[in-house]
């Protein structure tokens, strides 16, 4: 281990996984970039959850190659667990525990692996502030709310540090504020200590706040992977563009997505136009285009890798 | 850059775990829930003490009592050793708490360490709180400097023999309600080994069959310690056969510490955020 960090945090080739005769992942291939937050986005069912647990090293992939911080999740050994923060879902663990506890007594597990570059783990009471829990530092974990044990997770999950952090649907049960502070986390995370992040969510405004990147997965593969404005850029159909002329209430769907010549035509041949309104297709407009499109295009049985390509294209 | 050895986060886990043992024998004096379920089988054994305070061996005037106490003593090291971290264990699988330990760095040795200590001591405690009940309550049982000696061999090795394998079947069982199989199995093996009667009045396959398991032997460990020796004249060959107790025990503990760490190695890479939640899922909707 060097101390330049490499700019490559996770890189995901051919990854495939089959259970039985049923395909889950036929092939996902993607990188991430170190500080990078990274949203999964997809149906239930597409595979979200079986990419994040390869990549945690909790799942042994079927083929293809993957490295996580350089290392094969499925090599990997505890220096380089120590280096990954995996955010659970609680459930009834620990229940009996008081919540400094448990971070404190995790928190001891990561103290030998800290480095010139990280300081492990996480100082606790800081964290728990971080996360705002303070007011619950010392209640069972029992007596927490859903929100509150969100939180607890979130603090579990980097307790030690991380340089990549796996979320798996992190905001499932949080309220708006909850939400709000989260995603200020996540972007402290990235920001001040350059934290990979990937998480997976259904939530597509959120995703849309949080992330640098949307990758949308469907039936096993990727269909899309870029920003949520290439995502609604690319894939949108249409914008739709609504006047007033003469008296009347018009609607327009520009094709292309790019309604800028259309308007420009409209107002030079029509000096009446009032109320000009231009609506781009919402990020989950575009999502439906894009699961709807590359179900149509599975049922005819073409691959739309190209739409993905697209994309990725754009973004180089 | 410092690179940590394995020796350094090995001992950070192995202290942890320490911490985690402490921790959780902790709270099963000050929750009200464990407490209840600790404090009732040491009710039991006592009331069982009490009542048979007065009564007699037929034929002698040996007291009942003190015949007893040797197989309460043995039972808690049994229940202790096999059923408290077998059910444990497979509990914990399934909400989640061994998927923690597995997200964490050496997590599984702080965990397991945890479990060891947590289990010792519990069982120590009612190991002891028995004793002493039953040393205040029963008369005719043996209290001196080779009976104290041998009873803290006899639960050294007992538990050396058993936890092993309460972590293998904890990590085998494949649910809660399989795993409630072992207590059973450990109950049916105690009425037959002979801690509350003679064992040579059952029949005499069935003695063979109860001497292949450490339940028999940590009985008659607990017996030797504790039972004037004219007592002897009721067991199998008429001997307290203790270097056949340490050889069978022995070979329990090698089988369990070659066991356990592999079955609850392989139990632990199956685990997963969606293992826990089938679980989960399937608690909600059977109740189970």
């Amino acid at each position: 281990m060097s101390s330049e960090t490499p700019a490559i945090a996770l890189d995901v080739r051919g990854l495939r996984m089959r259970y039985g005769a049923r395909d889950v992942l036929t092939g996902v291939t993607f990188t991430m970039k170190r500080g990078e937050v990274l949203a999964l986005l997809g149906p239930n069912g597409a595979g979200k959850t079986t990419t994040i647990e390869i990549l945690e090293g909790f799942l042994m992939r079927s083929a293809g190659n993957v490295s996580v911080l350089g290392i094969d999740p499925a090599q990997g050994n505890e220096a380089w667990r120590a280096r990954i923060g995996v955010v659970l879902q609680s459930w009834r663990d620990h229940r009996f525990w008081r919540v400094r506890e448990l971070l404190t007594y995790l928190a001891r597990f990561y103290a030998p692996f800290a480095t010139a570059e990280v300081a492990r783990p996480w100082d606790v009471d800081e964290l728990i502030d971080v996360v705002g829990l303070s007011k619950s530092a010392n209640a069972k974990i029992m007596t927490l709310s859903s929100g509150e044990r969100r939180r607890l997770d979130v603090a579990i999950g980097i307790v030690g540090r991380p340089e990549m952090v796996f979320f798996d649907e992190p905001t499932a049960g949080f309220d708006p504020h909850a939400r709000r502070d989260f995603q200020d986390l996540i972007h402290r995370l990235s920001d001040f200590d350059n934290t990979t992040i990937l998480m997976t969510t259904h939530d597509l405004d959120e995703a849309e706040k949080i992330a640098d990147r949307i990758l949308v997965l469907d039936e096993g593969r990727i269909v899309a992977d870029g920003s949520a404005d290439q995502l609604a850029s690319e894939f949108t159909t249409a914008a739709e563009v609504r006047w007033t002329s003469s008296g009347r209430r018009h609607v327009h769907a520009a094709r292309g997505g790019d309604a800028t010549s259309f308007v420009r035509d409209l107002l030079i041949q029509n000096d009446d136009v009032t109320d000009l309104e231009v609506r781009r297709a919402s990020l989950e407009e575009t999502y439906m285009t894009i699961v709807q499109r590359a179900e149509s295009a599975q049922s005819r049985g073409g691959i739309p890798n190209g739409a993905a390509a697209k994309i990725s294209d754009v973004r180089a | 850059m410092t690179t940590a050895t394995a020796l350094d986060t090995h001992r950070a886990a192995v202290l942890a775990g320490l911490s985690r043992g402490w921790i959780e024998t902790r709270q099963s004096f000050t929750e009200t829930a464990k407490v209840i379920v600790e404090a009732f089988f040491s009710l039991i054994y006592i009331a069982v003490l009490l009542m048979l305070r007065r009564k007699t061996m037929p034929g002698t005037d040996f007291s009942l009592a003190a015949t007893v106490l040797p197989g309460l003593l043995c039972m808690s090291i049994i229940f202790g050793g096999i059923v408290g971290p077998s059910v444990s264990i497979t509990a914990e699988r399934e909400d989640g708490t061994l998927l923690r330990a597995k997200a964490t760095p050496n997590g599984m040795l702080g965990y397991l360490v945890g479990k060891i200590v947590m289990v010792a001591l519990s069982t120590l405690l009612k190991f002891v709180v028995i004793l002493v009940a039953g040393i205040m309550l029963v008369n005719d049982v043996i209290v001196d400097a080779r009976a104290c000696l041998l009873l803290t061999l006899i639960f050294v090795v007992g538990m050396v023999a058993t936890v092993p394998i309460g972590v293998a079947l904890g990590s085998v069982m494949k649910s809660s309600l399989q795993a409630g199989l072992v207590p059973l199995t450990c109950g049916l093996l105690v009425i037959a080994s002979g801690l509350f009667f003679p064992i040579t009045v059952l029949p005499t396959w069935l003695q063979s069959f109860v001497q292949a398991f450490p339940v028999y032997w940590v009985g008659l460990g607990a017996r030797s310690a504790m039972l004037p020796a004219q007592m002897v004249a009721a067991e199998i060959g008429g001997s307290w056969r203790m270097v056949e107790m340490f050889a069978v025990l022995g070979v329990w503990a090698a089988i369990g510490l070659v066991l356990a760490p592999v079955l609850l190695r392989r139990m632990a890479r199956r685990q997963s955020g969606s293992a826990v939640a089938e679980v989960r899922a399937r608690i909600r909707s059977k109740g189970y």
